[in-house]
C-alpha cells in the first residue's frame, strides 16, 4: 500500500519535472524571425537579435553546460574562473566553520541559560534584541573590525546560526519533564551527571531541531554574504556570472545551491531522528 | 511504636492562588511512622497525598514544618528513600534494563558494568519482566511500566519505600503478585513503607496502619486506623478474618461520607494528636492525645457516617 503510494508519487514527480522541462524548452525555443542588419550592429546585439535566439537559455543549453562543469569541477584558472566544485567547497567550508563555532557557543550557553532561571531572565532582553537582526547587517561591522572578508563571512554565518540553536537549547533544557529530573534527584545524581544522563538526552530532539533550522539559515545567508564580500564561493560565482551575463551558469548555480541545501538538511534530519525517542 | 523513624511535624503546603491569594492544600499535618512499619494513605483525588509523599521524598519542600527521618530533619532527596512515581517516570530513551541500571549505577558508583547488569537483572526478573529487558518504555503496557518503576525502586535496596499508587494500572492478577512481592520484600528487608492507594483491599492487605485524609482544600489527617489483621496474613483469606468487614466498612464509610463532613463535624480535632482507631477493640484505644480524644474513637456502627 505504502510502496504503491511511493511509486505513484515518484511517477507524478517525474511527470511534473518533464512538464516543467517541456514548457521551459518551448518558451525559450528560437523564434524564426531574423532581422536584417549590418554585420557590425549584429555583432553588438549578439545572438538574441541575429538568430532570434531567446536570451533565456533553454534546458538543453543548461544541461550541456552542467555536463561541462561536472566533467571538470575543480579546475582553477585564476580568481574569476574556478570550477564549481571549488566554489561550492569554499562556501561549505565557510558555513561549516561558522556553524561549528555557533554550535560550540550556543549549546553550552543554552544549557546554562536553560538550567538557571536567573540567567534566563537576565539574558532574555539581549537575545530578543539580537535575534531579529538580519545577519547581513553585521557585515560592515565585521569587515571593519575583522578586516578579512573571508573571516567576516564566517562571522556572519556564526551570528545567523547561533540564535535558533541557542533558543531551542534553552527551551529544550528548560522544558525537560520534571518527573525525569525528579528521578535523578531521588537517585542523588550530581548536577554534571544529571546534565549528561537526563537533560541532554531529553532535550536532544529540540536541540537538533534548532541545529537543523540553523544550517538552513546559514546556507541561505552564505550566498548573500559571498555576493557582498566577493572573491570565492558559490555566492560570488552567481554574482560573477551575472556580471558576465551568463544566465546559464546562474541557473546551474541556483540548482546546485538547492541540492547542497537539501543535503545539509537531510544530514541534520538524520541526526534528529537518531536522538528522537518515542514517548 | 516507641521509636519514630519518620516524623512529619506540622507541615503545610500552600500555592499562590489567583489574585494574590494563597491556596492551602493542607496545613499543620502531623504524622509518624515506626521503623519497619507499612503505612497506607487513603483519601480522595486532589487532597494532597502526592504532595505529602513528595515532601517525604525531599522532592518538594513544605511551606511550613519539617520532616524528621531517623532523628534528622531532611533537606533533600536521598538514596535511602526510594520513590515509585504515580506517573512511572521512566526515561523513554533508555530500555527497561537501562532504566533500572541507571538507578543501580547511581547507588553503587564503583560497580563495573557486569556487576550492575547482574544486579539489575535480578530485580527485572523479580517483577516478571524477564525477556523485555531491551524494550523501551514506549513499547510497554501501563502495567509493565509500573513494574519497571517498582524494580527501579527496589533495586537500590532503600531503607524506605515511598509509593504513589504503584499498582493502579495493573490487572488484578499482576497486582496480586506484585503486592505479595512488595510485602515480602518489605518484611524481609525491614523496609518502612509509605504507600498511597485508592484500593481499600490493597490497604488492608499491606498496611499496618492506614492514614485517612479528608477532602481538600485544607485537607486534614482525620484518623489513623490500626490494622487488626495478624501480620502473617495471606491475601486469599483476608475476608475470612472476623474484623475484615468491620475494617473495610469503616474505611469505605470514611471515603463515602465522612471525608467530606469530617472538618465540620469535628471542630475540636487536634491535628497534632490524630485519634487512632482500633477496629473491634473500642476500649483499648491508645491515642497519643488527651483523654478527651481517646473518647472520640469511632467503631463501626456507631459513627454518624454509617447511619447515613
Ligand atoms: N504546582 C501547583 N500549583 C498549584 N496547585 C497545585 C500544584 N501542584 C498540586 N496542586 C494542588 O494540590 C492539590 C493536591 O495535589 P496532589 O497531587 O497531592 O493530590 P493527590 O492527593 O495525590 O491526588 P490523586 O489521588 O489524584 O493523585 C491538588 O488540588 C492540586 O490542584
Ligand atoms: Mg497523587
Amino acid at each position: 500500500m505504502t510502496s504503491s503510494l511511493r511509486l505513484r508519487a515518484g511517477l507524478v514527480s517525474i511527470a511534473l519535472l518533464a512538464a516543467f522541462l517541456g514548457i521551459w524548452y518551448l518558451a525559450t525555443r528560437s523564434t524564426a524571425s531574423v532581422a536584417t542588419m549590418s554585420p557590425e550592429y549584429a555583432k553588438l546585439m549578439g545572438l538574441t537579435a541575429t538568430q532570434g535566439k531567446s536570451a533565456m537559455p533553454g534546458p538543453l543549453d543548461v544541461g550541456a553546460k552542467l555536463w561541462e562543469h561536472l566533467k571538470r569541477p575543480f579546475y582553477d584558472n585564476g580568481p574569476n574562473d574556478k570550477g564549481l566544485g571549488i566554489q561550492l567547497a569554499y562556501s561549505i567550508a565557510r558555513v561549516g566553520t561558522g556553524y561549528l563555532m555557533a554550535v560550540l557557543v550556543a549549546i553550552p550557553l543554552g544549557f546554562l541559560i536553560g538550567m538557571s532561571p536567573l540567567l534566563s531572565r537576565a539574558l532574555d532582553p539581549f537575545i530578543q534584541v539580537l535575534k531579529p537582526i538580519s545577519p547581513l547587517a553585521w557585515m560592515p561591522l565585521a569587515l571593519y573590525t575583522i578586516k578579512d572578508s573571508s573571516i567576516s563571512a564566517i562571522f556572519v554565518i556564526f551570528i545567523c546560526s547561533i540564535w535558533p540553536m541557542l533558543l531551542n537549547t534553552v527551551f529544550g533544557v528548560a522544558s525537560v519533564r520534571k518527573e525525569w529530573i525528579n528521578v535523578a534527584r531521588t537517585l542523588e545524581v550530581g548536577t554534571i551527571r544529571r546534565a549528561f544522563t537526563v537533560i541532554l538526552p531529553a532535550a536532544a530532539p529540540t536541540i537538533l531541531t534548532g541545529m537543523r533550522i540553523s544550517i538552513g539559515i546559514a546556507w541561505l545567508v552564505i550566498v548573500a554574504a559571498e555576493m557582498l564580500v566577493g572573491g570565492t564561493g558559490i555566492g560570488y560565482f552567481v554574482w560573477n556570472e551575472w556580471n558576465n551575463l551568463s544566465i546559464t551558469n546562474v541557473i546551474i548555480a541556483i540548482l546546485l545551491i538547492g541540492i547542497v541545501g537539501m543535503l545539509l538538511d537531510q544530514i541534520l534530519a538524520r541526526f534528529t531522528r537518531m536522538v528522537t525517542f518515542p514517548e | 511504636m516507641t521509636d519514630k523513624f519518620i516524623s512529619i511535624e506540622g507541615i503545610a503546603k500552600r500555592y499562590p492562588g489567583s489574585g494574590g491569594a494563597t491556596t492551602t492544600i493542607f496545613e499543620n499535618l502531623w504524622l509518624s511512622m515506626a521503623r519497619g512499619e507499612f503505612a497506607c494513605v487513603i483519601g480522595h483525588s486532589g487532597c494532597g497525598k502526592t504532595t505529602v509523599l513528595n515532601i517525604l521524598a525531599g522532592l518538594d519542600a513544605p511551606s511550613e514544618g519539617a520532616v524528621i527521618v531517623d532523628g534528622q530533619a531532611i533537606s533533600g532527596t536521598s538514596l535511602d528513600r526510594a520513590v515509585i512515581f504515580q506517573s512511572h517516570a521512566l526515561l523513554p530513551w533508555r530500555t527497561v534494563l537501562g532504566n533500572v541500571a541507571y538507578a543501580v549505577s547511581s547507588k553503587w558508583r564503583s560497580w563495573d558494568r557486569a556487576k550492575v547488569k547482574t544486579h539489575t537483572q535480578t530485580f527485572i526478573d523479580l517483577v516478571g519482566l524477564t525477556g523485555s529487558e531491551h524494550k523501551r518504555p514506549s513499547e510497554l503496557s501501563g502495567g509493565m511500566k509500573q513494574r519497571v518503576g517498582i524494580a527501579r525502586a527496589l533495586s537500590i535496596t532503600p531503607k524506605m519505600m515511598l509509593m504513589d499508587e504503584p499498582f493502579s494500572a495493573l490487572d488484578a492478577l499482576t497486582r496480586g503478585t506484585l503486592q505479595d512481592e512488595v510485602r515480602r520484600i518489605c518484611l524481609q528487608t525491614g523496609q518502612t513503607a509509605f504507600m498511597i492507594t485508592h484500593d481499600v483491599d490493597e490497604a488492608i492487605y499491606l498496611a499496618d496502619k492506614i492514614f485517612l485524609m479528608t477532602n481538600g482544600p485544607g485537607a486534614m489527617l482525620a484518623e489513623v486506623v490500626e490494622n487488626p489483621l495478624p501480620r502473617d496474613r495471606a491475601r486469599t483469606d483476608l475476608h475470612r478474618h472476623p474484623l475484615y468487614y468491620a475494617l473495610r466498612n469503616h474505611i469505605i464509610d470514611f471515603l463515602v461520607t465522612r471525608s467530606k463532613t469530617f472538618v465540620a463535624e469535628q471542630p475540636d480535632h487536634d491535628p497534632r494528636n490524630v485519634p487512632t482507631v482500633h477496629i473491634g477493640k473500642p476500649g483499648l484505644t491508645i491515642a497519643s492525645g488527651s483523654e478527651e480524644q481517646q473518647r472520640q474513637i469511632r467503631t463501626p456502627g456507631t459513627n454518624p457516617g454509617l447511619s447515613a
